[in-house]
């Protein structure tokens, strides 16, 4: 009797265990499963648009008018492809800026107060960056730009980039989203930076080194890896950011080097477009949503494996 | 490199005659290099600080005029013109739908994470699972809001509430599963022994001793990621709908503070670009105070590193 009870136990016990197992496998493969779901519907839904890309010059063609069915992304794609642009070029020396500031220089109780902070940043939701930038931002940029227009302007080839100030621009959207990309491409060199091995550091010391001189003796050359994988990272970020570019990038369907010229991006017209398309018009839309989906997760794959290889040849070099 | 041979030559030079390890020693370029990178690193701290300051200083000179009790409890005025009204719905609807893609998210992004960490550590599923939930924290979520907009509202023929929580889920679910395995990663093997030496199995060591070790991390990592969600515009305005009255049913159309925050600033009357203001201070309490509150949770009740 006791003997078959105790069996009986042991049984449920087992079972109980191979049934939480099994939980805990479908919710980790739910993310695999997820990821599959989104690639395969949204390529689904957007092959009328994709299935004849070639004739209708989805890719390679500006002109865009739905109302005579012509879908050329081009003008989207480099609005895309600028704004996160100029919004890397900024965000990255004041990230590792920060990222130093935090690892080599802060003191402990400083560090907890700026961690904070820049969580903060964080934290805020990008439509209310969005809204700051539309109302705030641009109209103490414009005197800036006319600035810069009036004196870099006349020069030649790169006077292009500086051509008349319009209200709502690249720059404006790409300093914005500058501003949101901070704080993920300023956490992730930092962890880069708490890898340096304390004997390099320690050997610089011993030799002599500034700060700054071990820094760009110690920190920097053992960082470079993790640093170019935050910059990517970042750059897939910025280049998916809708919102807070839709409010101030200016909604114009234009190629044009000047950046201070209204734009569009790939999310933009997609959150501003997608309330009032149908048919054909919504299938270009979910197109170009394929096409935002495989950039960024070529950039994010890539951005691991340079990551993932940096931090090998770091514990390598402790080892 | 050469900078630090010459400092080492300097040294030498310095060690038979008098050996001077004073700041004012050094040459004068290396000290204003050394000076110099320390203000630039300070300025970029004031680079990303600034901005917060202004945004949240600007937030609340212009919303705090708007908030009391009756614009956060009334309904939406229907013609963006007028004045008044309240943002009700929008409060209700954030409250709503991040609640019900908390409920879905926050326990399949544990289970997962209980999967990486105790069950597949190392093995090839688990890696793989790893990249792809860091693949998908990457995926706009513009992107995500189009993929529930075919697999939810195409199917149901109706924008719901609940579309849009399926969305934000889909957007926390792998914030949720990484923040929450590296909380587990943290709790020490002894502890999991200490119990499989009393005879427990995997799961009752899971739930009853593992879990418990680790859940103030998770619980701060949770709440982050509530916040974040609580921010997200493009699921709202692609799989939500719109409402103008209160009401706590998933299946409707409903709307909430991000989405109302940018359809009325995009409008080019003062009423409405006011009532985006109110509803951006409304937006930033409740994310602050969830990030606030993480970062008590996270340091009142941290695990000891051994």
């Amino acid at each position: 009797m006791t003997q078959s009870r105790t069996l009986t136990q042991k049984d449920r016990g087992r079972i109980n265990d191979r049934a939480f197992w099994l939980l805990c496998v479908t919710a980790g493969v739910a993310v695999l499963g997820i990821l599959a779901a989104i690639l395969v519907s949204t390529i689904q839904q957007s092959w009328p648009a994709l299935s004849n890309a070639g004739a209708n010059g989805f890719f390679t063609s500006t002109g865009w008018d739905p109302n005579v069915g012509k879908y050329g992304i081009l003008a989207f794609m480099f609005g895309t492809v600028v704004v996160s642009l100029i919004a890397v070029l900024f965000a990255v020396p004041v990230s590792i800026g920060i990222a130093l500031f935090l690892t080599e220089l802060a003191h402990r109780r400083v560090k907890a107060v700026v961690v904070t902070l820049i969580d903060l940043l964080a934290s805020v939701p990008s439509v209310v960056f969005g809204l700051w930038g539309l109302y705030v931002f641009s109209s103490w940029t414009k005197p800036l730009y006319e600035w810069l227009h009036d004196t870099l302007g006349g020069i030649p080839v790169i006077g292009a980039l500086f051509g008349s100030v319009t209200g709502l621009n690249f720059m404006t959207a790409g300093l914005i989203l500058a501003v949101m990309i901070i704080p993920i491409i300023t956490s992730i060199t930092r962890e880069v930076f708490d890898t340096v091995p304390a004997a390099d550091k320690q050997a610089a010391w011993a030799l002599g080194a500034t700060k700054w001189e071990m820094i760009r003796g110690a920190v920097l050359p053992h960082s470079f890896g993790g640093i170019v994988g935050a910059v990517m990272l970042g750059l897939g970020r910025a280049m998916g950011e809708t919102v807070a570019v839709a409010l101030v990038i200016g909604a114009a369907i234009q190629v044009t080097p000047n950046l201070f010229a209204p734009g569009y991006t790939i999310p933009a017209a997609i959150v501003n477009l997608f309330g009032e398309s149908s048919g054909e018009f919504t299938a270009a839309l979910i197109g170009m949503g394929v096409v935002l989906f495989v950039l960024t997760i070529a950039i994010n794959l890539l951005a691991q494996v340079v990551v993932r290889r940096a931090e090998i040849r770091m514990k390598g070099a402790v080892a | 490199m050469t900078t630090m041979q010459s400092a080492v030559a300097t040294n030498g030079h310095a060690a038979v005659t008098r050996a001077s390890l004073r700041r004012g020693a050094l040459p004068l370029r290396r000290r204003a290099m050394d000076i110099l990178s320390k203000v630039l690193m300070s300025i970029s701290l004031l680079v990303a600080i600034v901005p917060l300051i202004l945004v949240i200083f600007y937030v609340i000179q212009k919303g705090a005029g708007l908030l009391s009790w009756d614009f956060l409890t009334e309904d939406i005025v229907a013609s963006p013109r007028r004045t008044g009204g309240g943002m009700g719905p929008a409060v209700a609807g954030t409250l709503l739908i991040t609640g019900i893609a908390s409920l879905i998210a926050i326990p399949l992004g544990l289970l997962g994470a209980i999967y990486l960490n105790e069950y597949g550590r190392n093995n090839a599923l688990a890696r793989f699972i790893r990249v792809m939930a860091d693949v998908m924290t990457g995926v706009p979520s513009i992107v995500m809001a189009l993929f529930i907009y075919i697999a939810v509202v195409l199917t149901m023929r109706e924008k719901t509430g609940l579309a849009a929580s399926l969305a934000l889920a889909a957007l926390m679910l792998p914030v949720v599963l990484r923040s929450s395995e590296e909380m587990l990663k943290l709790v020490p093997d002894e502890l999991r022994q200490a119990s499989a030496a009393l005879g427990s199995r995997r799961w009752k060591t899971t739930l009853s001793v593992v879990l418990p070790a680790a859940i103030s991390g998770i619980t701060s990592g949770v709440m982050l990621a509530i916040a974040r969600a609580a921010g997200e515009t493009t699921p709202i305005v692609v799989c939500a709908g719109i409402a103008y009255g209160i009401s706590w049913d998933p299946m409707v159309e409903q709307t909430a503070l991000p989405a109302q925050i940018f359809v009325n600033a995009a409008l080019p009357f003062a009423p409405a670009v006011e009532r985006a203001w109110g509803a951006a201070l409304t937006l930033m309490i409740i994310v602050l105070v969830f990030t606030i509150a993480a970062r008590v949770v996270a340091s009142r009740f941290a695990i000891k590193n051994r």
